[in-house]
């Protein structure tokens, strides 16, 4: 069911450009209104979200610590696992935005029969998960040579590296490719890993669907229905120096892809896509194991009803000073 | 009570199956005594039992909960956060020991935190607002409150999870707020709320009076000079003392908890260490931490009120799990600074505790780590052969403290066979013991031995690898809970405490000759 109501949406999602180019040739709509409107949303929604985050405090220093911490001089601390300097958090938080680091420790537990439980390295998920984010991040840079003039030279660069396959003209590049594989995997192990499949509600298989559908989209327009591509540079260059003009491309598929770029950006604040910006808030992971070194303060901290030692004597004092304890007070 | 052979049949890691029935005999804990609940002023206080239809929720339940939701969530950014980032990748799922024994999708962390994510959704997001049920939202009802319930106690807040989550997303945070929730309409159980009545009122969760405490040290005493011929001295409540000594209650009153006890004691008197315990602070663990952190911070008071009483330096503490998750997470924050403190030095190596020095509190390992590397101590391991022993890290000093190595080298120095479990079940990846987090009860035995069974059967692998027959530990709840886990799934192998070990191999001066461990048993078979 969820797998069901993700592709309907993804199609209608793609019907909309597609009826509304392809039959009513709406290019203001779909070449220029749709996109400002996305890139607002985008822009807005995860300022909105960050200052909500960055907003609420955090009232204890809660990391998780994957390591030995700093201890007596002649033990060794894990700099990185158990920071206590903000270069270690650094790192840490380096290794893990941009390495998966925590993935990297992923293993499957087994039951077996007489009740052994075994684990197995699994390392299918990060290798994945790197696949498909790595790829994702590479097409967004090259993507900046459709928006600036001159291209900046590292944007060449990679673009002539992902390109190295030359067996079409324009080359293949390899992360389509790469990309591909890594939507492939992660949906498919949504849908065949029993527990994966478990978790899994639409919204979780919605954005591989559209990311698939922008990636394919993407190929066709650069492969088979090949697009004008300094058009269409002069439209993005015009679109972002705020000086738009309609786009002379009239290929349907161009504006589908277009239109799903749009979606992807304007939903990627309100769902679980934000993880992107979220991960850098995590307090588990970016803050040092410092506490009885440093103190932590909480910004909310109010007095609490104690029990103290006066109050607390006066119920126990006769009895302490049968057996000799020491008190404040005589009675 | 099932046999051990039996109880795993219907768990299928593959394919997971809803529990049918919460609230079965032996899965879930009782209630808070109405008299406990009142001596602490908590909420809707009423006599009360989950395995009811009618819980007695006031009257607007919906409205408070609700309320609190959002002021928790614009208090923790941990809590907004963690709602709203996890991707549901699974990388947790099968990281839970309660999943791994029970089989049950809703203790995979995961969906634990979706059973709030999803109110979250629908009263606090515009999308679970617009789209409901589409986008994983759903209503607030009391099949919900009996849900969070059933599930956020049957998480011990062992943060392995979170060592998984590529965002580290702590289930043990989500745990804290939704028992911080239940708490607001009077809904937590006995085994955390009646230690935590105890220990605001007697200052240990035991409940132990002072003079109580006073007989139970004498007996100790006694004990010492049975095993050594020396007559050893604690002192209690002495003003002036160098050190305050704080360690779980549990150490004075249980078994195996006391033999570590009597290491202490007889440690502190080799070492000629000036300190002293208190009656008032006689409790290092905090029940609080698994109510709320309004009581935590309560009960935590009397440490530091205490340390300033008797005008000691520093403080040390003993073996314990969640006692140190507050110590070095909490305690500075909600009840320091401690500027009336001075930073720790061991009076006896001169070592400076710089890791410790805004908080002033030292972990007895730490202590000790330091007396035997500056060659401080004489030490037999010999009186150690009876053992073969492993050691299990408590989720909380090494999750939330990276306290690894220290109690290593101390038993790798009093002990001649160690041999570590498997690499993943251990140091930052160790499981817990499936009763932390106030879920320690006889009533949900079941259940605990269900979330003990991954330690379990990590012991029974270096049961039968290396004959290993002794698990060191430094938690007070797992010397509770771990000779009975043991005993079911593995039979043979006894639990100590560090110090235990400690106290068996410390050549102390002027001792006789001895015989006998501090359990009173041959020094070896």
């Amino acid at each position: 069911m969820p797998v069901l109501y993700a592709s309907l949406l993804t199609l209608f999602l793609i019907l909309i450009p597609g009826i509304g180019i392809g039959l009513f040739n709406m290019k203001a709509l779909f070449g220029i209104v749709v996109l400002y409107g996305a890139f607002l949303i985008f822009i807005s929604g995860v300022i909105y979200r960050v200052i909500i985050w960055a907003k609420s405090p955090v009232p204890f220093s809660i990391p998780t610590v994957c390591g030995q911490a700093k201890s007596l001089p002649w033990i060794r601390q894990n700099k990185i696992e158990s920071p206590h300097t903000s270069w270690g958090v650094i790192k840490r938080m380096l290794l893990e935005v941009l390495f998966f680091r925590s993935l990297l420790r992923n293993e499957k537990g087994r039951l077996k029969t007489g009740g052994r439980l075994l684990f197995y390295r699994n390392l299918l998920l990060w290798f994945g998960g790197v696949l498909f984010h790595w790829s994702l991040f590479i097409i967004i840079i090259r993507h900046l040579r459709l928006f600036l003039e001159p291209v900046p030279s590292f944007v060449e660069f990679i673009y002539g590296l992902d390109g190295l396959f030359e067996l079409f003209t324009p080359p293949l590049l390899i992360t389509d490719l790469l990309i591909l594989l890594g939507i492939i995997y992660l949906f498919f192990r949504r849908l065949f890993d029993p527990q994966t499949r478990y978790i899994s509600i639409s919204t979780d298989y919605f954005p591989l669907m559209l990311i698939f559908a922008i990636v394919i989209t993407g190929l066709l327009i650069r492969h088979v229905q090949k697009v004008d591509i300094m058009g269409i540079k002069a439209f993005l260059i015009g679109l972002f120096s705020f000086n738009p003009s309609l786009p002379k491309e009239s290929n349907t598929i161009f504006y589908i892809h277009l239109f799903l770029v749009a979606t992807l950006l304007s939903y990627l604040p309100f769902s679980k896509l934000i993880h992107m910006a979220g991960v850098f808030f995590s307090p588990t992971r970016n803050l040092k194991n410092s506490s009885r070194m440093e103190r932590h303060i909480n910004p909310w901290d109010y007095p609490v009803l104690v029990h103290t030692y006066e109050e607390w004597e006066d119920e126990f004092r006769a009895a302490m000073k049968d057996v000799g304890l020491p008190v404040e007070k005589e009675n | 009570m099932k046999k051990a052979e039996e109880i795993l049949n219907d768990v299928d890691l593959q394919s997971p199956k809803k529990e049918e029935q919460l609230f079965r005999k032996g899965t879930y804990c009782y209630s808070a005594p109405l008299k406990h609940q009142n001596y602490l002023g908590l909420p809707n206080p009423r006599e009360w039992n989950p395995a009811d239809l009618d819980w007695k929720l006031p009257k607007n339940w919906k409205e408070i909960i609700l309320e609190g939701m959002a002021k928790l969530l614009k208090r923790h950014r941990s809590f907004r956060l963690f709602l709203d980032i996890c991707v549901r990748c699974g990388a947790c799922g099968d990281k839970c020991h309660f999943f791994l024994g029970t089989g049950d999708p809703n203790n995979m962390p995961v969906l634990r935190a979706e059973l709030i994510r999803s109110v979250y959704k629908r009263y606090f997001t515009v999308s679970g607002r617009l789209f409901g049920e589409l986008v994983g939202a759903r209503e607030l009802t009391e099949d919900v409150i009996k849900e969070w319930f059933y599930y956020f106690f049957q998480c011990t807040e062992c943060r392995r999870c979170s060592v998984y989550c590529p965002y580290g997303i702590d289930t043990c945070e989500i745990t804290m707020m939704v028992r911080e929730l239940l708490n607001l309409v009077g809904c937590n159980i006995q085994w955390v709320v009646e230690p935590a009545s105890n220990c605001f009122r007697t200052g240990n969760h035991l409940g132990v009076p002072p003079h109580a405490m006073k007989e139970t040290f004498d007996f100790a005493l006694d004990e010492i000079k049975d095993l050594t011929g020396l007559s050893v001295e604690a002192p209690i409540n002495r003003k002036g003392a160098e050190i305050l000594f704080v360690a779980p209650s549990a150490d004075y009153f249980a078994n195996p908890h006391w033999y570590t006890f009597l290491g202490y004691l007889m440690l502190f008197h080799e070492i000629g260490l000036d300190y002293t315990w208190s009656t008032y602070a006689s409790e290092g663990g905090n029940f609080g931490l698994f109510h709320s952190s309004e009581l935590m911070k309560r009960l935590n008071a009397k440490i530091y009120a205490e340390a300033k009483r008797l005008g000691v330096k520093w403080i040390l503490g003993g073996e314990c799990g969640h006692m140190w998750r507050v110590i070095h997470q909490y305690m500075d924050t909600m009840n320091g600074p401690a500027d009336f403190l001075e930073v720790p030095v061991s009076p006896i190596t001169g070592t400076r505790f710089e890791q410790a020095k805004s908080t002033k509190m030292v972990h007895i390992s730490e202590f000790t780590a330091d007396l035997i590397y500056n060659n401080k101590l004489r030490l037999d391991k010999t009186r150690n052969d009876r053992w073969v022993v492993t050691f299990h890290d408590s989720c909380n000093t090494a999750r939330s403290m990276g306290l690894l190595e220290e109690p290593r080298y101390i038993i790798k120095k009093v002990c001649n066979n160690f041999y570590e479990m498997p690499e993943n079940t251990i140091r930052e990846k160790t499981f817990c013991c499936g009763s932390g987090a106030g879920l320690g009860a006889d009533e949900n035995l079941e259940m605990r031995l269900k979330g003990g069974f991954p330690r379990a059967n990590a012991v029974k692998y270096v049961k039968e690898k290396h004959g290993v027959n002794m698990v060191a530990c430094m938690c007070a709840i797992d010397k509770a809970s771990l000779p009975q886990l043991l005993d079911y799934w593995v039979s043979g192998v006894e639990v100590c405490g560090v110090h235990e070990l400690v106290g068996n191999a410390l050549l102390m001066k002027g001792e006789k000759v001895r015989e006998k461990n501090l359990r009173g048993e041959p020094l070896t078979d």
